[in-house]
């Protein structure tokens, strides 16, 4: 925990200090006015943002598969992202003119839906393989998600949308992002419903049994995932599979305890972001790579990791 | 109806489905309409019988009837396969380069990958289909991903020079490319017929397959070579089109309710030709190009695909 901390630290600072804009510790205590101006409007809000895209997904992650008690399920493999997407194509091509909170309303209200849906699916699959579950789920984003071209050809949209479908931070300014502060309170929230999201994991008849109102804490789990990621997709796009390896490489060293490992989710899932953003930015410096891809490259390698780990246990 | 006349029936509706294509709805120079035309109808035919043929062998030889090579992200192999060539030699090798020699070349590595590949995924026993699957369609993500992430590191400039030579649709196809991918269709589809009694025997099963004196390594082993190239062409010729062999295979099996390849083969050839020449003609006629033919064929596959998922799952 300290140690992870440490690093995040560090990683932040220097997030702050790598740019086209070259910024020096110097320059900053002599409060040079550019230097500062940068600061306040491009690297700081780029910084909070990553924090907050980080880890309100990799907490997202950890709910879902909390609930559904499948370490493969997460919003990228149960189409939340996707109906998160064909919602504001909605919005777009509804209310053209659309602020971007009505924005985020009908993005969630698409993506909640996607997601009862999918559990719904879930409870008619009576054998519930580990493997058929995000299998399904990927088909069903994938459906989704064509239908969102479909649409998004007619209206000439598809550009609008593929900004959506990789995630890039380097469009983050001062009063395009504001958005985000909207999942820290749900954060907050999912923290405090950790230990009933644990016992709800355990099925509906356990948790009646102990003495919970097992809808509504599915319910409260499913609209802090579906809120969490239409305002991510919205502000910053797509961080594929994010979801997915953080809170399972997490749970891998500290046990599923949630109220435990909710915490340390969060941080490991901003470092990540972090780390990658950073990657991205120096690579090809003086131009950047978008985040999303970053992700893409390494989350798709650790989730086939995974799998073919899992599978050996299994066996 | 015997599986002739169903045949014949197919044949019938391709052929005049293809006319209708080229025949009406002519406005302005009929030479330049024709010869676009004709164009047209020959890369989807290729293609057609391209995907038709490798989605078949390749559901024979895993023995199922939901993996097909695109699911498992082998066209995704060849879009970065493309992009690994420019990344290495730069743009300008790739258009002095002659495009037949391009696509000789990719085919070639493909071939590598798709033996590579095998060997490393259908060897081991007790892998459950799903397995398969799932691992099939996220390592579709991961070369797609690793594909654009080296599109970035190419110079934006390079980048756009290759852009369209990447990416092709039915609007916008490689006719160049037209007669050499005829002929290795052609050459493949050849080799296929020799082997269509073994495929025969092959869906019954590897154990069914060697007891009855199949060479199975060997033969599975040229079967999936076969498989690579033919994803190769098609998808040099129109870029990927994920669910399209899916639905033909599988409508083919419904349809004409045998294990013989000779007829399954023939018959999903045509029924790709009928998806393809009547959904273009829908999304030229109908639409007016509102939307690519691509996207319909990956929803209602999507749909049928997640359909036979959850309804059949006991069926295999």
């Amino acid at each position: 925990m300290k140690k992870l901390f440490i690093l995040f630290v560090i990683l932040a600072v220097a997030s702050l200090f790598i740019g086209v804009q070259h910024i020096s510790l110097a320059d900053l205590l002599m409060l040079k006015a550019d230097d500062v101006e940068v600061l306040i409007i491009s690297r700081i809000p780029r910084l909070i943002s990553i924090i907050i895209a980080g880890a309100s997904m990799s907490i997202c992650g950890l709910i879902m598969q909390q609930l559904s008690q499948n370490k493969f399920v997460s919003p990228t493999t149960a189409g939340t992202m996707d109906c998160a997407r064909l919602g504001i194509l909605v919005s777009l091509i509804l209310f053209a003119s659309a602020g971007p909170l009505l924005k985020v309303t009908v993005a969630f209200l698409f993506a909640f839906a996607g997601t009862m849906i999918f559990m719904r699916i879930l409870e008619k699959v009576k054998y519930k393989d580990a493997i058929f579950i995000p299998l399904v789920g990927l088909m069903f984003g994938n459906i989704i998600s064509s239908m969102t071209t479909f649409f998004a050809y007619k209206y000439n949209l598809i550009q609008s949308i593929s900004s959506w479908l990789h995630g890039d931070f380097s469009m983050i300014i001062k009063g395009r992002y504001e958005l985000l502060y909207l999942s820290v309170p749900l954060m907050i929230v999912a923290y405090m419903y950790a230990n009933r999201f644990t016992i709800a994991g355990m099925g509906e008849e356990i948790a009646t049994n102990l003495g919970l109102h097992y809808r509504s804490i599915v319910n409260v789990g499913l609209i802090i995932v579906a809120a969490t990621s239409s305002v991510v997709v919205l502000t910053v796009g797509t961080l594929p599979f994010l979801g997915l390896i953080i809170p399972n490489l997490v749970t891998l060293y500290y046990g599923d305890h949630l109220e435990k490992v909710l915490p340390l989710t969060a941080l490991s899932g901003a470092i990540f972001v972090l780390a990658c953003d950073i990657f991205g930015r120096v690579v090809i410096y003086p131009y950047e790579i978008p985040i999303g891809l970053t992700v893409g490259v390494i989350g798709s390698g650790v989730f086939l990791y995974l799998l073919v780990r899992r599978r050996k246990q299994y066996v | 109806m015997s599986n002739k006349t169903k045949l014949i029936v197919l044949s019938i509706a391709a052929l005049s489905l293809i006319m209708v294509f080229l025949f009406t709805d002519v406005k302005g120079n009929w030479d330049y309409i024709f010869r676009s035309r004709s164009e047209k109808i020959a890369a989807m035919v290729l293609t057609g019988c391209a995907i038709a043929a490798s989605t078949v062998i390749f559901q024979t030889i895993t023995n199922n009837r939901i993996l097909t090579p695109s699911i498992i992200g082998f066209d995704s192999v060849y879009m970065l396969i493309q992009t690994f060539v420019v990344f290495i030699f730069g743009s300008t090798t790739l258009t002095m380069m002659n495009a037949n020699v391009q696509f000789l070349v990719s085919v070639g590595f493909m071939v590598g990958f798709a033996v590579l590949l095998y060997s490393i995924l259908f060897k081991q026993e007790e892998q459950t289909i799903y397995f398969l699957l799932l691992v099939g369609m996220i390592m579709g993500t991961f070369f797609q991903s690793v594909t654009s992430f080296m599109q970035f590191l190419i110079d934006p400039n390079e980048f756009f020079v290759i852009q369209d030579r990447m990416f092709a649709s039915f609007n916008n196809m490689k006719t160049e490319l037209l007669l050499v991918a005829g002929i290795v269709i052609a050459l493949m589809i050849g080799y296929i017929v020799s082997y269509i009694r073994y495929l025969d025997v092959l869906s019954l099963g590897k154990e069914h397959a060697i007891n009855l004196g199949v060479p199975y390594e060997k033969t599975v082993k040229r079967l999936l070579i076969v498989v690579a190239v033919l994803v190769s062409v098609s998808t040099a010729l129109v870029g990927p089109i994920t669910f399209l062999g899916f639905i033909v295979a599988n409508v083919a099996y419904t349809f004409l309710q045998t294990y013989r390849h000779s007829y399954l083969l023939v018959g999903a050839m045509l029924f790709a030709i009928v998806a393809l020449v009547g959904g273009q003609l829908v999304v030229e006629r109908v639409f007016t190009f509102s939307t690519p033919l691509t996207v319909i064929v990956n929803l209602i596959g999507g749909i049928y695909f997640l359909y036979l998922l959850l309804r059949e799952r006991k069926a295999w």
